[in-house]
């Protein structure tokens, strides 16, 4: 594949054939992803095929039925829980909601990780939560509480928290979704100039296919338990696939149809009519 | 974190009427304050019946709660009841010929031991017996005395 | 399918099938719950370096439940004085009144009614307040920033639980033995001496109170357990939430009520 050239060391992730299933739903039928370090991976598709269990399968809170997930050399589902809690010590998660402790105010929950997993003095706490609380734009807002926040604040607050422990990478749980155009601009400019500041390796969950497009720097998509294309923003507008087509432009009917699945149209309305006679000739 | 010197105190408030009410219940209310657990010495009486006595009834010497009973048994030897009396340390100047009778307290009451001091100058000890026992009274033998005397009496009129 | 719904058996099997899935729902979910106890307790330990989020528990656990423990401890109590009154004065006996208040207490209603108490306004808010951290993605969320909510969240709710019902009911006797001094003593007239002197002549330290003690803490175990795990356990949705609460209520007073039962036949039984 064309992106290979991109790839100087060894990806950070590496999905190779993975399979899950939810209940009877399959939701992954042989995946394989690579994430390649210090860049922004969008993994992008429809509502409902899986991209939030994708990041929970990374982040070991989910076992994979066959297939291995290698993080940074390590397979996930081989670790134990102490191995699996210091490896998720160098994984920052942005939860779609926030997930922010709501019972504590915003310094608190930036400093929850600190003071859970570090031994560090209160002045240094402190200006740790300063700097990364200054570097969402949000330090004058520290003694909120999380129900004050607007919903773009809220995930800010989170992302600063996300970044309290230095971690190597961070996991973006649908960033975009409900965002008015301020704060969406707002997000994307965060998730990119951390990218690139602090050598993280970023993850974005997306639907939101303009907005993400412009900040990564790899893009996959997922439907029906595949990976349907891969490759650069560039290269996947010039994709053959009909189905990359349709979901890059939002066409509402395509290889994915408008309808869901049923039986011929004319013939349950007959039905419905059959009923209504039965039940006037009774 | 917020407030956090006014929840503490409400919680050492709380920690300590919570303690405060167990003491009260440990002191005001159960028999702690007036026989103090199991120390003191246990004697034994028998008696020909008990009817009613149990195990934790009081022993009393002029209307004073002394001690409890501990223990009953039946003795299959000579068929009476064999009474344990834990009586309290305190009151260990009691006569050996000191008599136990078994009482009602009020018409329908608990029964209760009663104990009668005697004249001798030596005193009980730990595992002595008590040789004076007068019974519990049966209410329904009682009356069926009283109606078969006064039957009697009847008949010689 | 089709060819099943002929057999004259498949009531039967559907019967069955129905009855087995019940069981099989009903023991795992009792091995989730015991497996969490598991973790929650040997989570406890930990808690030795983080007194202080015990501390906050036992304010919104205990302190804030110390007023409807005071209020029904007292009127509790009042009923009991009057009640125990009218019925022994008929025999003579009202100076066992206190005897009465007391061991009805402290043996049964101070710990049963306190934990019942408990269940509803500390076991409904714990099972809410865990079941709303599951459906905003807190819990997830601490979990991904590598913190066991079982040991953060769910540890010290469990401990500050366990510690704060047996103050709770021995505070509800307490006042319930006041509430029915009020009532039998300063306005039906009961000796003030017989009162308090009945009770002690009666009421035995390790029999009665030791043995009250002893079923509030096992209350305490019970309703905290359910309540923690019903909220750790229940489905991240609104209506999830809400049923979880409901079902803490529920299943807290049923088991209160039969564990009393069984205590007290073992503790009681053979006075």
């Amino acid at each position: 594949m064309t992106y290979m050239s991109n790839v100087n060391d060894k990806p950070l992730i590496e999905i190779r054939d993975l399979h899950f299933k939810r209940g009877e739903q399959v939701i992954f039928d042989g995946v394989d992803i690579d994430i390649p370090r210090g860049k922004i991976t969008a993994i992008m598709g429809p509502s409902g095929t899986g991209k939030t269990t994708l990041l929970r399968l990374i982040g070991g809170q989910l076992r994979p039925d066959a297939g291995t997930i290698l993080v940074d050399g390590q397979e996930v589902a081989a670790l134990s829980t102490r191995e699996l809690y210091q490896l998720r010590k160098r994984m920052g998660m942005l939860f779609q909601s926030g997930a922010l402790l709501t019972d504590i105010n915003v310094y608190e929950n930036v400093a929850f990780p600190l003071r859970e997993h570090t031994e560090l003095s209160e002045s240094m706490i402190r200006s740790l939560v300063l700097v990364k609380l200054e570097a969402v734009g949000l330090r004058g807002a520290r003694h909120l509480m999380p129900s004050e926040l607007s919903g773009g604040m809220a995930r800010r607050v989170a992302l600063a928290r996300a970044i309290a422990l230095d971690p190597m990478m961070i996991l973006y749980d649908e960033p975009f979704t409900g965002q008015d155009p301020i704060s969406m601009g707002v997000l994307l400019e965060l998730i990119h100039t951390l990218n690139n500041a602090l050598g993280l390796t970023s993850i974005v969950v997306s639907h939101d296919v303009k907005e993400t497009i412009t900040i990564s720097d790899h893009i996959y998509l997922l439907s029906n338990g595949k990976v349907i294309a891969h490759g650069s923003p560039d290269e996947l507008e010039k994709s053959p696939s009909d189905w990359a087509q349709q979901f890059l432009q939002g066409l509402a009917d395509g290889p994915v149809p408008f309808h869901y699945a049923a039986n011929d149209y004319a013939e349950d309305l007959l039905v419905t009519m059959g009923k209504h006679m039965k039940g006037g000739a009774v | 974190m917020f407030h956090s010197r006014t929840v503490e105190i409400w919680v050492g408030l709380f920690v300590a009427i919570g303690f405060a009410a167990l003491f009260m219940l440990a002191m005001q209310v159960s028999n702690l304050s007036t026989v103090t657990g199991d120390d003191g010495y246990e004697v034994t009486a028998r008696f020909e019946n008990i009817s009613g006595l149990k195990v934790r009834s009081a022993v009393t010497m002029a209307g004073v709660k002394i001690g409890k009973v501990s223990d009953i048994n039946f003795d299959p030897q000579t068929f009476e009841a064999v009474v344990s009396l834990r009586i309290d340390s305190r009151y260990n100047e009691i006569p050996t010929d000191t008599s136990a009778s078994i009482f009602t307290a009020g018409l329908l009451g608990e029964k209760y031991i009663g104990l009668e001091a005697g004249g001798e100058e030596e005193l009980l000890l730990a595992g002595d017996e008590l040789e004076l026992t007068q019974s519990s009274l049966i209410l329904e033998q009682l009356i069926g005395q009283f109606l078969f005397s006064k039957a009697a009496d009847g008949d010689d009129e | 399918m089709s060819e099943k719904k002929h057999s004259p058996l498949t009531p039967l099997l559907d019967w069955l099938q129905q009855l087995g899935r019940f069981c099989l729902g009903f023991f795992e979910r009792l091995g989730r719950g015991h497996l969490l106890l598991f973790h929650i307790v040997s989570g406890i330990p930990g808690l030795a370096f983080k007194w202080r989020l015990v501390v906050f528990q036992l304010y919104s656990v205990g302190v804030l439940s110390l007023l409807i423990i005071v209020v029904s401890g007292l009127f509790v109590g009042m009923v009991l004085g009057l009640q125990g009154y009218n019925t022994l004065v008929d025999f003579g006996a009202e100076e066992s009144l206190g005897t009465f208040v007391a061991l009805t207490l402290v043996r049964e209603l101070g710990p049963v009614v306190s934990a019942l108490l408990f269940a509803g306004r500390a076991g409904s808010s714990l099972t809410a307040e865990i079941g709303l951290m599951k459906a905003t993605e807190q819990l997830s969320g601490m979990e991904m920033m590598a913190v066991n909510p079982v040991k953060r969240i769910l540890a010290p709710r469990f401990l500050a639980g366990v510690l704060s019902l047996p103050l709770l009911a021995a505070i509800f006797s307490a006042i319930g033995v006041m509430g029915g001094y009020f009532v039998g003593v300063d306005l039906l007239g009961v000796d003030d001496g017989a009162y308090w002197s009945q009770m002690q002549a009666k009421v035995d330290l390790h029999d009665d109170i030791y043995n009250g003690v002893i079923k509030s803490i096992v209350f305490g175990i019970v309703v905290t357990w359910i309540a923690v795990f019903e909220g750790y356990d229940c489905t991240p949705t609104s209506e999830g939430v809400s049923r979880a609460t409901t079902r803490t209520v529920v299943h807290a007073s049923l088991a209160v009520l039969g564990l009393d039962f069984v205590l007290t036949a073992l503790m009681f039984g053979e006075g």
